[in-house]
């Protein structure tokens, strides 16, 4: 027959026992909350979310994806802010971001409602894609020699600061961009 | 020195104490409050930097402090006092020798030397780098590398002596069954073990890149090792923290485990399966599938997460039936009431479980998540998050046992008895406000590790936050006025644990609290202490209704706020994907 023991002695004989009513219960409670949280990710989420975690990647030569962002900018220039060139790239088309210490290159101007596929990626360090809107965020990870690749679409006007929120030097507070929406 | 003096009988617990273990574990905790000190000041002044309102340190100030910060904090203080306890738990615990004293000293002069080097370089600037060190930025020197690596094979050996520890004792043939504490305490050290090869292995590349031997590192590579350190090691912790919480439960309630084996199959789920959730670090990262991230992040980490609720059912459920079988029978919770809420240990359990199951673990679901990541990653609700389980959670329980261990081992009164009373409230209620504020700037968008979020020394396209939303003001404040009282209730630990190694009155038999003086022993009190079995108990009716209700209502918690976190991420204006 099985006996209880401090935590803090060595049992003797034989410990194993049945699981009384009241564990039974609550170890059924935790196995159907952890299997709902799987499905709910797994599942239910990517079926009615319309904020779905669906990143894709590829692997970049640095300087052939900072190649890349310059002729995007050339291309698509409308203007500039503090000397930072602003972009205002067609709808639906790709949008080349570009991270390095200590900035975000360029300024992107994007339609309300419009479908955008960002590439992101570094010409340097580790950097954090941030995009503030308060009380949310979204964030994504920026390698270099990887292009972080996501779909977004703005659904509200405004200018969004965009930050760096991985560390990325002694200059990482001096790191800003901005995504400007329009109507 | 004369084998009669090797060992010695502890005349409160009954317990033989190997002299070299001993003096190991003095010196290992010793090393760690002096770690816990030093990263208690630097906390003091980067809280009161990130308080915008004081921004107290310049920026370069700033980065060094918070680098050494979290290397100070995560790794050299807990993993000294998670030797200590290693060693506490293969030995004395065991009553058992120490099998090789020499490694224990070869490990602690690696670990010692490693740590202090590290320390030194990044408070003077030489390696800013952060916690993680993400190349490709580099430390100024390639010496930190090294230092972490010898910090880390000091650690290794450490691990390894545990394991060499144990298996001895047993093939001495005088241990059975490992007490709980120590099969705990195995969990841990079977994670650390993982988790130390898996950072050597993310950081030995690292160093030789610094030195020159190869051209590059794969920055996205050196994440996923890097996380099977950094998220591995909080599993440590997570292991150690259940074995301490079973034992202050013992100790000071006379708790003995409802189903023996049912914890320690929660314990095997921690090893199974939580190293595989060290994932959820990589959630929004560039060059892993959404497959690999929902199986690993979520599949797998539920397993471990499972672990966690068995045992915040069964620590309230054993301390539940403890006191009930003391008298404390009336109603759902006359035990709780009667409960000993001014013994330090047993505070210290309560601040540690609350907080730690409350604000750090469900924080840590919900974040961990692939798509609520996309809200939070890298906002201040990761460092929210994991400073309320290794800081609240852990911190507090190891701090709670100290309160014992120190009187123990190093054979003195606790001085300062009334001051570790409060101690674990004043640290708690510090933690609660200050994990409040810093979560809730996260979720607004508050960067982590960052200096100034009003960009007013940016070059171009400044925009301040607060000026967004004034309400990130006050958040930051909570985190600045938590961080201050925590950081009392910390220096209150301090004072205590030194005061006590240093100045406490030696004797053989130290007074340490209203403990059970049985805690120690195998022999069921209720069958009257003469080796017979318990009585079992009748099944078929609740034993523990309290805990129930207060597992039931932490649960309808939990599935309230993991509903109201996917609420938020369907309220970000922008879709995704």
């Amino acid at each position: 027959m099985a006996s209880r023991v401090s935590a803090l002695a060595k049992p003797r004989g034989v410990w194993w026992e049945r699981l009384g009513p009241d564990e039974r219960l609550w170890v059924w409670l935790t196995v159907i909350w952890g299997v709902a949280m799987f499905v709910m990710i797994a599942f239910v989420w990517p079926l009615i979310g319309e904020e779905q975690n669906r990143l894709s990647s590829y692997r970049v030569d640095p300087a052939t994806f900072v190649a890349q962002t310059d002729a995007f900018i050339e291309r698509f220039t409308v203007g500039e802010i503090d000397g930072v060139p602003v972009v205002a790239p067609p709808p639906g088309s790709d949008v080349y971001l570009e991270a390095r210490a200590f900035a975000w290159q360029p300024v992107i101007q994007l339609k309300r409602g419009e479908t955008y596929r960002f590439l992101i990626s570094s010409r340097d360090v580790q950097h954090g894609f941030s995009l503030v809107m308060p009380p949310h965020s979204i964030n994504v990870h920026v390698l270099p020699g990887y292009v972080t690749v996501l779909k977004l679409t703005p659904e509200k006007a405004g200018e969004y600061p965009l930050l760096c929120n991985e560390y990325c030097g002694l200059g990482h507070h001096l790191m800003i961009g901005r995504i400007i929406v329009t109507e | 020195m004369a084998a009669v003096n090797a060992m010695r009988r502890c005349e409160v617990t009954g317990l033989t104490v190997d002299r070299h273990a001993e003096r190991l574990i003095m010196l290992n905790a010793v090393t760690a409050v002096v770690y816990l000190a030093i990263g208690g000041v630097l906390a003091l002044l980067i809280a009161l930097t990130r308080w915008q309102a004081v921004h107290l340190l310049a920026p370069q100030r700033f980065y060094e402090f918070l680098s050494a910060h979290g290397m100070v904090m995560l790794i050299f203080w807990i993993l000294f006092f998670e030797v200590a306890g290693l060693i506490f738990a293969s030995t004395v615990l065991l009553s058992a020798r120490m099998i090789v004293p020499g490694l224990g000293w070869l490990a602690y002069g690696l670990m010692l030397a490693g740590s202090v080097v590290a320390t030194l370089l990044m408070l003077s600037g030489k390696a800013t780098v952060m916690f993680t060190s993400y190349p490709p930025l580099r430390a100024a020197t390639h010496w930190y590398y090294a230092a972490v690596l010898v910090f880390a094979v000091g650690a290794i050996l450490a691990v390894l002596h545990f394991f060499a520890n144990v298996v001895a004792a047993r093939l001495r043939g005088d241990v059975g069954s490992l007490p709980l504490f120590t099969f705990a305490l195995m969990g841990a050290a079977t994670i650390a073990l993982w988790s130390l090869l898996s950072g050597a292995l993310a950081l030995f590349p690292v160093w030789l890149w610094t030195l020159g031997v190869i051209p590059e590192v794969d920055p996205g590579i050196y994440r996923l090792l890097y996380w099977g350190l950094g998220h591995g090691a909080q599993q440590v912790n997570l292991a150690a923290m259940v074995g301490v919480w079973y034992g202050l439960a013992s100790l000071t309630t006379g708790a003995r485990p409802l189903n023996e084996g049912l914890s320690r199959i929660a314990i095997v789920l921690y090893v199974l399966f939580i190293n595989m959730g060290a994932m959820h670090h990589l959630l929004v990262d560039p060059g892993l599938g959404t497959w690999v991230k929902n199986v690993n992040a979520s599949y797998f980490m539920y397993a471990a997460v499972m672990g966690s609720l068995i045992h915040a059912f069964s620590i309230p459920a054993a301390m539940e039936l403890a006191l009930r079988e003391r008298g404390y029978r009336r109603g759902l919770f006359e035990w709780l009431r009667r409960a000993p809420w001014s013994e330090p240990g047993f505070a210290a359990l309560v601040v540690s479980m609350v907080l730690f199951g409350l604000l750090g673990g469900i924080s840590g679901v919900i974040i961990g998540g692939p798509q609520v990541n996309m809200i939070s990653h890298n906002t201040l609700l990761v460092p929210a998050h994991f400073h309320m389980t290794v800081v609240a959670g852990t911190t507090t329980a190891f701090m709670g046992i100290t309160y014992y261990l120190v009187p123990l081992i190093f054979q003195r009164q606790l001085l300062f008895r009334r001051l570790a009373q409060w101690q674990p409230y004043v640290y708690g209620l510090g933690m609660l406000i200050f994990g409040i504020g810093m979560g809730l700037a996260g979720h607004w968008g508050v960067p982590r590790r960052h200096w100034d979020i009003t960009f007013t020394t940016a070059p171009v396209l400044r925009m301040n936050l607060i000026d967004l939303r004034p309400e990130i003001a006050v958040f930051l404040a909570m985190m600045g006025i938590g961080g201050i009282i925590a950081v009392v209730g910390g220096a209150m630990f301090v004072l205590v644990a030194v005061a006590t190694v240093f100045v406490g009155q030696r004797t053989p038999r130290p007074f340490i609290g209203w403990i059970v003086p049985e805690a120690f022993s195998p022999y069921p009190v209720i069958a009257g202490g003469s080796g017979e079995a318990a009585v079992s108990r009748e099944h078929g009716r609740f034993e523990v209704p309290g805990t129930l209700v207060i597992a039931v209502t932490f649960l309808i918690l939990f599935i309230f706020l993991y509903g109201f976190s996917w609420f938020e991420l369907s309220r970000v204006p922008w879709k995704i994907g």
